[in-house]
Formats: C-alpha cells, sequence, structure tokens
C-alpha cells in the first residue's frame, strides 16, 4: 500500500537546520580544542563523599609539580569544589581569541569549574519552564560539560584531570564528547556502598569499552595520633577487590590524614602533597599512574 | 526536520524564523511549487528543549560564542565573571544608533561585548553602516539569537 507522504529520506535535499550537522560540528569543537593534550584522566567514583574531587586536585597537582602541563576540569555542576581546594577563589576570567582562559592555581594547574562562574554560595539554577525542567535541564547540563571542554584555552597540556560528578552519567557523556580519552581512574573506600558503586561504574565502563587505567582505595586506614601505628578507617580491601574483579591495577591507598583535610579546605595542595601522610601516597599513586599511562 | 507541502508533494524551504520573546519560537516554511507558506510554533518547554541542545531551528550564521549557553542560561546570569573584551568597538566602521547603544546597554555587562561583537559583524557582512534597533531585530531573526 502507498504511503500517503514521501518519508524524510525521500526528500532529496538537505534541510537548512541540519540538526545532526550542527550536533557533529559541536563535536568537532571539541576534539579541535583537546587535540594539542596528550593524556586525558577522568576521575570516577560511582558514589559521592568517596574523597574524589580532593584526590582529583592533589593529583593535577602532583603531577604539575613534576614540571608537566596539567589541566583540571571540575565537571560537578552542582557541587563544585575542585578550585577552592586548588586555591582559586575565583576572580573574573578573560575571554580572548574565542575561548576563556581557564584560572591558574599558585602551582600552575589550569582549572575550569562552575564555581568560577556562579557568585559565591549561589546554586545553579537554569532559566526555563521549571515545571518541565526534567525535560532539558539534563540536557542543558551536558550542554555546559562540552562547553567547558571546548570553549575554555586549555592550550598544550600534557595531562587534563576530568573531576566527574557521583554517579556513571556524566562519565558516559564525557567518553561520548572525548572519545580518546585516555582512561578513568575509579575511587572507592575500602569498603560499604562506595565500593559496590564503584564497581557498578567500573563494570559499565568496561562494558561501554571506556578504557579503565586502575583503582584508587581513598580513606585506607590513619595513622594512631597515639602510637603513630597505622589503623583501618573501614574494613574490607575494597581496592584490591576491585582491582582483582576487573582486571585493573590498584594504583595506590590513600590514608586519611586529618591534617590533608584542613589543607585541601585551605586550598593548599602543595602544602598538603608535601606534609600529609595523604600527600605521600598521592605522590606515589601519582608515579603508578604515569608509568600506567607514559608507558603505554 | 523537513516540511512537505503534501498537495504539492514538495519539500518546502526555511523561510524565517522570530522570536517573540516570551519563551516561544516561530519558524516559517515555504512552498516552492505553491507559495503556500506555514508556521511551526513551539511552546516554551519545547523552545528551550532545543535551545539546550545547542542547536538552532533553521541553522545559524554564526560560530557559537565561548560557552554561550553557560552564559545564556545560568539564573541569575554568571555573576561578573567573564570579562569580554570589546572587539567591536571604535574603528570598525559600523556605527550605532543612539536607540541602539541604548538597547545594548540594556544587555548584562557580561554578555555585552560578545553580542555586540555580533552586531557588528552582522552590519558589516550585509554592508550596513549604521546598527539601529531594527537592525538588531533583524540580526536576531536571521542569525536565531534567542535572548539578545
Amino acid at each position: 500500500m502507498k504511503r500517503p507522504y514521501r518519508t524524510y529520506a525521500e526528500l532529496g535535499r538537505a534541510d537548512r537546520s541540519d540538526l545532526p550537522g550542527q550536533i557533529a560540528a559541536q563535536q568537532a569543537r571539541v576534539a579541535e580544542r583537546l587535540a594539542a593534550v596528550d593524556r586525558i584522566i577522568a576521575v570516577v567514583s560511582g558514589k559521592g563523599g568517596v574523597g574524589k574531587t580532593l584526590l582529583a586536585s592533589a593529583l593535577a597537582t602532583a603531577l604539575r609539580t613534576e614540571d608537566r602541563e596539567v589541566g583540571l576540569l571540575d565537571a560537578d555542576l552542582h557541587s563544585p569544589t575542585a578550585a577552592r581546594m586548588c586555591g582559586v577563589d575565583g576572580g573574573p576570567l578573560a575571554v580572548a581569541e574565542g575561548a576563556v582562559r581557564p584560572a591558574v592555581d599558585r602551582a600552575g594547574v589550569a582549572i575550569m569549574s562552575m564555581e568560577l562562574l556562579l557568585p559565591e554560595g549561589a546554586p545553579l539554577a537554569w532559566k526555563g519552564p521549571q515545571a518541565a525542567g526534567f525535560a532539558w535541564e539534563g540536557a542543558e547540563e551536558r550542554r555546559a560539560l562540552r562547553e567547558f571542554l571546548a570553549d575554555v584555552a586549555w592550550g598544550p597540556l600534557d595531562w587534563l584531570i576530568i573531576d566527574l560528578p557521583p554517579g556513571t552519567r556524566a562519565m558516559i557523556d564525557v567518553f561520548q564528547l572525548v572519545p580518546e580519552l585516555t582512561g578513568l581512574v575509579a575511587v572507592t573506600l575500602p569498603a560499604g556502598a562506595a565500593r559496590v558503586s564503584a564497581g557498578r561504574a567500573l563494570s559499565l565502563a568496561q562494558r561501554r569499552g571506556i578504557p579503565v587505567i586502575g583503582v584508587v582505595e581513598n580513606m585506607a586506614g590513619y595513622a594512631c595520633p597515639g602510637c603513630g601505628e597505622p589503623r583501618a578507617l573501614f574494613p574490607g580491601d575494597g581496592g584490591g577487590e576491585l582491582a582483582a574483579a576487573h582486571e585493573i591495577p590498584l594504583l595506590g591507598r590513600i590514608p586519611f590524614d586529618p591534617r590533608a583535610a584542613a589543607l585541601a579546605d585551605r586550598g593548599d595542595m602543595p602544602g598538603l602533597l608535601s606534609g600529609t601522610e595523604t600527600g605521600l601516597a598521592v605522590r606515589a599513586t601519582v608515579a603508578r599512574l604515569v608509568s600506567e599511562v607514559e608507558g603505554r | 526536520m523537513k516540511f512537505l507541502c503534501v498537495p504539492c508533494d514538495e519539500q518546502m524551504e526555511f523561510e524565517e524564523r522570530s522570536i517573540p520573546g516570551d519563551g516561544t519560537l516561530a519558524a516559517a516554511f515555504r512552498c516552492p511549487a505553491c507559495d503556500h507558506v506555514m508556521a511551526m510554533l513551539t511552546n516554551p518547554m519545547e523552545t528551550r528543549l532545543v535551545s539546550s541542545l545547542g542547536v538552532s531551528i533553521g541553522g545559524t550564521q554564526v560560530p557559537e560564542q565561548p560557552l554561550e549557553g553557560v552564559r545564556r542560561a545560568v539564573a541569575g546570569g554568571t555573576s561578573d565573571l567573564l570579562e569580554e573584551p570589546l572587539a567591536a568597538g571604535p574603528g570598525t566602521g559600523v556605527r550605532w544608533s543612539v536607540d541602539a547603544v541604548e538597547r545594548l546597554a540594556a544587555v548584562p555587562r557580561f554578555v555585552r561585548g560578545m553580542v555586540k561583537k555580533i552586531y557588528t559583524e552582522y552590519a558589516k557582512e550585509n554592508g550596513i553602516d549604521e546598527i539601529t534597533p531594527a537592525v538588531m531585530d533583524r540580526a536576531r531573526s536571521d542569525l536565531g539569537l534567542e535572548e539578545m
């Protein structure tokens, strides 16, 4: 039976809107911007509260102190804290030559974060019909992430670290926007829901063909303030178990050190790296990360 | 998306787009065979959904500006935390009428440079010596610039 109308494909001329072409141009813009970035690492946790942002910030700073050019993209649009942890307190970002200049912290890490674009303490909210926000706000957030990748003058970097928000959606978005992603670093706690969530994120990543570099176990014990002996904060060996289950390296175990938390709150990443047990472990983790990635 | 004039079995051509300013959008398409014009009207939610994709119905003639979506879409603006140099300043060969300058002054400072540059480039590309509110309206329609 004849169809009443010709189909889209049967109409010969391209439509002037060419929405697929516009989307492809957006992705091309990301690729063009990141062409001068050697390695792109996304830090993922699955669940919030595992210290992912602190670790991502410390990894970026540790790489920078080894004389590498490093960028840090805070992809957590709703709870951005990476800039604060790196001691960047805002101030206008310059727009020049078709791109926004990232902030640069005192270690020399180039940083972009929604935190730098919002008034102090203001939540992120989008203009538009709020009653139907569920229909379009997700797309707006993906657009913002794309713009942070494509419209920031990252320059030639050795490493770009992307601090993903909790969950797995942004991990998929970043991989679709940056198919040349070097890989993921998963952060877990030794036990509990954090390990399960990180495992779920790793399974999804491996199923989607996203390269995984390894796992880092955070809050892996502490030094007893009385005797200095290492003690466990949580039971279990979440990092080791995830590494074995997913056949990936355990890049490091990072002990909890209250001084590190205080230094991160003050935005003193160099101090954290040089003066705390956490910093020592982060530097060892970076050495392992570098050997895993740069040795490829 | 394509529109078909069913009686003529002809693909319709994009004619113009207008943005009334109430969150809705209108895009008109003309049949090249019978000259019939139809308009597609979208409600605020549909308009917003398309806008959030960073695409423009009918296409656009200007490249995206840096962080254009973030700057347009964040409620309350992105504070005064972006500094845009006024690239289209004196010496560009394009004059601004008093009314146009007043209208430009109503644009938030953090996007004003970007907006001024877009209108100036539009004027230069179209051989327009003076930017007036009417030229700004035409540029908005031609270039698909919402909320500018």
